[in-house]
C-alpha cells in the first residue's frame, strides 16, 4: 500500500499531547511499514519545543508556524491543512474537543471520506479500510468499512492505542508555512477571544481517595440523598457523570470526565453510570472500581473490578445501612 | 433571526438496553422506544430562547423515514415555528456526508442566519454539523455551551474544551454551531403541547424537491458503511457479585474495607 498517512499533533504550552504517539501506533496498525508524517501547527518557541519532542518518533514533521496560530483555532488551521495535505492521504486526528472542531470539515475540504472515533483498525483491503467503532455510548460495537480511494480523515479515540515507543524516526522537519498561508490567513470569520477557566467548587474531587460517583441511573434529584448518605458513611466525596451536571443537580466541579475533572482516587464507586469513554477518560491512576448498574451489559462492567447488578435506589441505602451496622 | 435546527430521531438509551440482533446486521429494533436525540433537544431549546429574545423564526428539520415526523412534531410542540421532513427512499443508507448533503440542499432553499445541530447523535459520530459548515463555506464551532447574540451580523459563542474550561469566540453570521448538552434546561413538553400541533402540516421534501442526484446520497453515495454490529469480548471484566442481597452486601463491605474504601 502506498497511501500516505498524516498524524495531527495536539500540544499545549510547548508539550506534545499523549495522543501524538497514540496516533503513530494507530497509523502502524493500518500499515506497519508506513512512514508517518506529523502535522504540527502553532507559533514561536512553544512550537519548536513540541517539534524537538516528537522528532525522534516521526520520519517527517511538517510544521506550520505563524502568529495567527498562537492559539490554534480549527477554522484557521483547517484551510491551511487543506492547502498542504496531498489529495488521497489518510489523516489521523485525535477525537476530542479540538479534533471534533477540525476533522469533519477537513474531510469535506480534502474531498475525502470521514470516520470518527475509531478505536481499532482491523484490515486494509483494496482501497478500503475496516475499522472498529462504538455506538450508543459503547453499548454496541460496529465494524465499519471506509472507502479510502480518495483518502480519508479519521478521528481516533484517545487511549484506544498504546503509544508507540520506538524512536525510529528520521527526524526531518519541513516548513510548510508559506504554502499554508498562500492566498491569505484563513478563519477570519471566527475569532478567538479568551479561555474562561472552570470554576472551583466547594470540594476538590481531584484530591479525594474515595469517590461515590452517581450517574443518570439515579433518575431523580430527590434520590441524590442516598448517594450523599453513602459517601458520608464511608468517608468519601460525591462525584458524578455529566447528565447530573447538565440537569443542574450537582455542581460542574463534581463532574468526572474529559470535559470535567480528572480524578485519581483509590476507590471509585460508579452508581448508575453506563461507562462512556468520555466519563472513563476522567478516571486515572487505576483505582479499584466498583460498579452498580441494573443493566448486566452496561459497558462499565468491562472496566470495573467488582460489579453488582442491582437497582441503586434500593441497593445504595442497604449498603449504607450495612456499613453503619458494622461501624456501630 | 432565522434559525434552522437539525434533529434526528434515535432510540432512547434511557428507555432501552441496546442489543445486537440475531445475525449482527443491526441492533434489535423491535420494541425500541425512540425520541429526539438528546443533544438536538438542547439545540431546539436554545433556538427558541434566541428567537424569544431577538425575534425571528425557528425551523426544525429532520432527515429520516416517515416515523421521523413524530420528533419534528414534538420539537414544534416545544415551540419551533415550522417543521420540515426530508424523506425519500433514496436517502436510506446515507453516511454522514450524505446526510449533510441532503441538509445543505434544504438550507440553500431558505435564507438562514444560524444553523444548529447537536454535538453528536446515537452513533457518536459528531460529524454532520462540521461537514455542513464546510460544504456551505460558513464558519463553524463545535461543542457550543453558550450563545450571545451581538447583532444581526455577529454572535459570541462559548465552546466546551477539556477540564470544563470554556473557549470564547466571536463569529460572523451566517454560521453553523453544534450544541453541547447543559447549555440550557430544555422545557418540558406535555400532552397538551403535542395536541396543539397534531394537525399542523409538515412538508416532506424528497430528492426531486431538493434537486439532488442519487450518486452523492444514500447507499450508493456512501463511502462509509456499517458492516456488522457486535458485542466485544468482555475480556477480564468485573468480578460480578452474586447471591442474595445480603450476601452481596457482606462481600462488598469486605472488599471495601480491604481496598481502603471505608474510612
Ligand atoms: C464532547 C463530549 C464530552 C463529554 N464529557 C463527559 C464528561 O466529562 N463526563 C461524563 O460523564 N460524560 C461526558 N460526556 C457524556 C457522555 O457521552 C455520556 O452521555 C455520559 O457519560 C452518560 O452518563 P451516564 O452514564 O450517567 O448516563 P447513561 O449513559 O444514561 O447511563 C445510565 C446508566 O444507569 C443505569 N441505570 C438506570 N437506572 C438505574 C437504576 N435504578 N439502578 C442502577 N442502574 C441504573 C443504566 O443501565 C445505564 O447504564 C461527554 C460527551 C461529549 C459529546
Ligand atoms: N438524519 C438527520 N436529520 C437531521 N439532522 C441530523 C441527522 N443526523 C444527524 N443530524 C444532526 O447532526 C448532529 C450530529 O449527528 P452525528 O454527526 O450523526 O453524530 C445531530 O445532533 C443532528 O443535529
Amino acid at each position: 500500500m502506498s497511501v500516505k498517512i498524516f498524524a495531527y499533533i495536539l500540544h499545549k504550552k510547548g508539550v506534545a499531547d499523549d495522543t501524538a504517539l497514540e496516533l503513530l501506533s494507530a497509523a502502524k496498525k493500518i500499515d506497519p511499514n508506513v512512514s508517518v508524517t506529523a502535522l504540527v501547527a502553532g507559533s514561536g518557541d512553544a512550537l519548536e519545543k513540541v517539534i524537538t519532542q516528537i522528532l525522534p518518533s516521526f520520519n517527517d514533521v511538517w510544521k506550520i508556524s505563524h502568529d495567527s496560530l498562537s492559539y490554534v483555532i480549527a477554522e484557521t488551521v483547517r484551510p491551511m491543512l487543506a492547502r498542504i495535505i496531498p489529495k488521497g492521504s489518510i489523516v489521523l486526528v485525535p477525537h476530542e474537543h479540538f479534533g471534533m472542531d477540525l476533522a469533519p470539515g477537513l474531510s469535506i475540504k480534502l474531498e475525502s471520506a470521514f470516520v470518527s472515533d475509531a478505536i481499532d483498525f482491523e484490515e486494509i483491503m483494496d482501497q478500503k479500510i475496516k475499522l472498529v467503532r462504538e455506538e450508543f455510548n459503547g453499548q454496541v460495537s460496529t465494524h465499519v468499512v471506509c472507502d479510502i480511494s480518495h483518502g480519508a480523515v479519521i478521528s481516533v479515540r484517545a487511549g484506544a492505542f498504546k503509544p508507540e515507543g520506538s524512536k525510529t524516526g528520521k527526524g526531518q522537519v519541513t516548513d510548510k508555512t508559506s504554502e499554508a498561508i498562500e492566498g491569505g490567513i484563513p478563519g477570519q470569520k471566527r475569532r478567538y477571544l479568551e479561555v474562561i477557566e472552570a470554576e472551583v467548587g466547594d470540594v476538590d474531587i481531584t484530591k479525594s481517595d474515595i469517590l461515590v460517583s452517581v450517574g443518570r441511573g439515579i433518575e431523580d434529584q430527590d434520590n441524590l440523598d442516598i448517594i450523599h448518605e453513602l459517601a458520608e458513611t464511608i468517608g468519601g466525596d460525591v462525584s458524578c457523570s455529566r447528565p447530573i451536571v447538565d440537569a443542574k443537580w450537582l455542581d460542574k466541579s463534581r463532574q468526572v470526565g474529559t470535559s470535567g475533572k480528572i480524578v485519581k482516587p483509590k476507590v471509585y464507586i460508579a452508581l448508575g453510570i453506563s461507562g462512556s469513554f468520555q466519563h472513563l477518560g476522567g478516571i486515572k491512576g487505576a483505582p479499584f472500581i466498583i460498579a452498580v448498574n441494573k443493566n448486566p451489559k452496561a459497558p462499565i462492567f468491562q472496566v470495573a473490578d467488582v460489579g453488582v447488578v442491582a437497582d441503586i435506589i434500593e441497593f445504595v441505602p442497604a449498603l449504607t445501612q450495612k456499613v453503619q451496622d458494622i461501624k456501630a | 433571526m432565522e434559525i434552522l435546527v437539525c434533529i434526528k430521531r434515535v432510540p432512547d438509551t434511557a428507555e432501552n438496553e441496546i442489543e445486537v440482533n440475531r445475525d449482527g446486521t443491526d441492533i434489535e429494533r423491535d420494541d425500541l422506544v425512540y425520541s429526539v436525540n438528546e443533544w438536538d433537544n438542547y439545540a431546539v431549546e436554545e433556538a427558541i430562547q434566541i428567537r424569544d429574545k431577538v425575534g425571528g423564526n425557528v425551523t426544525v428539520v429532520s432527515v429520516g423515514d416517515e416515523n421521523a415526523e413524530e420528533v419534528v412534531r414534538r420539537e414544534m410542540a416545544m415551540g419551533a415555528d415550522q417543521g420540515i421532513l426530508l424523506s425519500d427512499d433514496v436517502f436510506e443508507g446515507s453516511d454522514g456526508k450524505g446526510v449533510a448533503t441532503i441538509l445543505k440542499a434544504e438550507i440553500e432553499k431558505g435564507k438562514y442566519d444560524l444553523i444548529l445541530t447537536g454535538a453528536q447523535a446515537d452513533d457518536g459520530a459528531g460529524q454532520v454539523g462540521g461537514m455542513l459548515a464546510a460544504m456551505l463555506d460558513w464558519p463553524f464551532a463545535s461543542l457550543v455551551n453558550k450563545i450571545e447574540i451581538s447583532d444581526d451580523k455577529k454572535i459570541s459563542v462559548g465552546r466546551e474544551i477539556a477540564g470544563g474550561n470554556q473557549e470564547m469566540n466571536e463569529m460572523d453570521l451566517p454560521c453553523v454551531l453544534s450544541i453541547q448538552t447543559g447549555i440550557n434546561e430544555p422545557r418540558y413538553v406535555g400532552i397538551r403541547g403535542i395536541r396543539k400541533v397534531a394537525s399542523v402540516d409538515i412538508p416532506v421534501h424528497g430528492m426531486g424537491e431538493l434537486g439532488l442526484s442519487p450518486d452523492r446520497i444514500g447507499k450508493a453515495g456512501a463511502k462509509v458503511n456499517c458492516l456488522d454490529y457486535f458485542v466485544p469480548d468482555p475480556g477480564e471484566g468485573a468480578e460480578m457479585l452474586e447471591g442474595s442481597t445480603d450476601e452481596i452486601l457482606d462481600k462488598l463491605v469486605e472488599i471495601l474495607k480491604s481496598k481502603g474504601g471505608i474510612k
